[in-house]
């Protein structure tokens, strides 16, 4: 099927601009599908954007992407992808700020 | 507890409404929504509310589905950990065939820490940097203490009386360190050592040469450092109109116990802490009285989260491990779209 090794490749059909195309990205699941969409949605110049898994076993997805204004689909892809491991962060600063408040209960579990 | 009603999902008898989260820039007039990381710093809320040597339980509170579920779903199938993925048979005389105690033994949780090697991919030579080997040597025979004088003192006699080894457990699994490994781990073994993975009687013996690698839980469930991590949604109970003093414990045994308190004089009080355990039966709202008095909802971003570590993580380790490699995901599809960036102007168009 897939005749690069590249993670992510643009499907015909996209416009010239970019400001509508469909990506494939490559060994991903609705894992990162999901997250990206929402995030992308968050993106106010987004006009359209949504996931497919086009076949369970196959492990690709598409990304479609439309674009307010003809802005590049690609510039708003990476912006996801950095607010998305901003989010990261954030959670995990949180998650072990918690951890070391130590505000929890501990309790034994017998195996 | 006052909830924005946005951030709930309703539950009625027999449907659940407004299921999908609207905040999205441009749905509502007048108000911005857009991604702003400062504001969902503001919002995120992490605590951890119980913890045990084995299992883990926290909230998380204020990220969206698809980001709760990407982290769930990464603990179950891609955090990497290490199981026994070769099995060399040279003698099995057991009555369990060399194929099935092979799978047992592959779903043998192992207690090293995966950070300490490499993944090893289809066709690569077997070094001591990806790869453990273990030896299984087993074999039962009589118990030469137990005779038939000893049938006297002891008519029914168990099979740890009768026989030596006549049960092959994990605990047999031993360590054989190649090159390095000796310096860099210690003690590597099962996490749990009194597995039963074939069960022996006198003549019948095993022996094994196994060999663990590192890899991840979508390729086999075998490498799912969790034996479950999930997520459920905050209860979330509203008494719309009092309920009526003589009917007040009935009301009560509607929900999960502890979720709602009834005081002396019969007055119904939601309570908050039982109510995060209410499992929303919606017993109350077969009732023609009490269905108009509540509502039942729950809280679309207030994820509970329970994860249970079957691995050598400990069960803290496993939401900081699942962001990792969510970075690194993320990582891999920002080099491969940089490329696409700077190739731009002329990018080729890949086929379906």
């Amino acid at each position: 099927m897939s005749t690069t090794d590249q993670k992510i490749r643009i499907l015909k059909g996209a416009s010239a601009d970019l400001s509508a195309a469909t990506y494939q990205v490559c060994n991903e699941s609705h894992t990162m599908g999901n997250a990206l969409r929402w995030i992308l949605m968050k993106n106010p110049k987004v006009e359209f954007c949504g996931y497919s898994v086009p076949h369970p076993s196959e492990p690709n997805i598409q990304i479609r992407i439309q674009m307010y204004d003809n802005l590049s689909s690609l510039q708003a892809l990476l912006k996801a992808l950095d607010d998305l491991e901003n989010l990261c962060n954030a959670i995990g600063e949180a998650y072990s700020e918690s951890l070391q408040n130590g505000d929890f209960e501990r309790w034994d579990e017998k195996s | 507890m006052d909830v924005n009603p946005r951030r709930l999902v309703g539950i009625g008898a027999e449907r659940i409404s407004n299921v999908a989260d609207s905040e999205f820039p441009g749905h509502y007039p007048n108000e911005d929504n857009s991604w702003d990381l400062e504001k969902f710093k503001r919002k995120l809320t992490v605590q951890v509310q119980r913890l045990s040597q084995r299992s883990i339980e926290f909230d998380l509170v204020g990220v969206d589905a698809s980001i709760a579920n990407a982290f769930r779903r990464i603990m179950i199938a891609e955090v990497p950990t290490l199981a026994i993925e070769h099995v060399y048979v040279f003698n099995n005389t057991t009555v369990i065939h060399d194929e099935i105690l092979a799978h047992r033994l592959g779903l043998i949780p192992l207690n090293v820490d995966p950070a300490l090697l490499d993944s090893r991919k289809d066709g690569d030579t077997p070094t001591d940097r990806n790869t453990l080997e273990f030896k299984l040597h087993l074999e039962c025979s009589q118990n030469p203490a137990f005779n038939k004088s000893s049938l006297t003192t002891n008519p029914n006699p168990s099979d740890d009386d009768l026989y030596i080894n006549h049960q092959l457990l994990s605990g047999h699994l031993q360590w054989i360190p190649v090159g390095e490994q000796s310096d860099r781990m210690t003690d590597v073994g099962p996490t749990t050592k009194d597995i039963v993975l074939a069960k022996l009687r006198p003549g019948q013996a095993v022996d094994m040469t196994l060999h663990a690698v590192k890899n991840i839980g979508s390729v086999h469930a075998k490498w799912s450092p969790v034996a479950t991590a999930t997520y459920r949604l905050h209860p979330n109970i509203i008494i719309k109109s009092p309920i009526p003093i003589e009917r007040a414990d009935e009301f009560a045994k509607c929900f999960s116990a502890g979720a709602v308190k009834v005081d002396k004089k019969g007055v119904v009080k939601i309570d908050k802490k039982g109510m995060r355990n209410d499992t929303v039966s919606r017993e109350v709202l077969r009732d023609p009285e009490f269905k108009d008095m509540v509502e039942l909802s729950r809280i679309r971003d207030w994820f509970i989260f329970s994860v249970e570590s079957e691995s050598a993580y400990k069960p803290e380790q496993l939401l900081p491990e699942a962001i990792t490699v969510m970075k690194q995901k993320i990582s891999e599809m920002r080099a491969s779209a940089m490329q696409l960036s700077q190739a731009s102007e002329d990018v080729p168009m890949a086929d379906v």
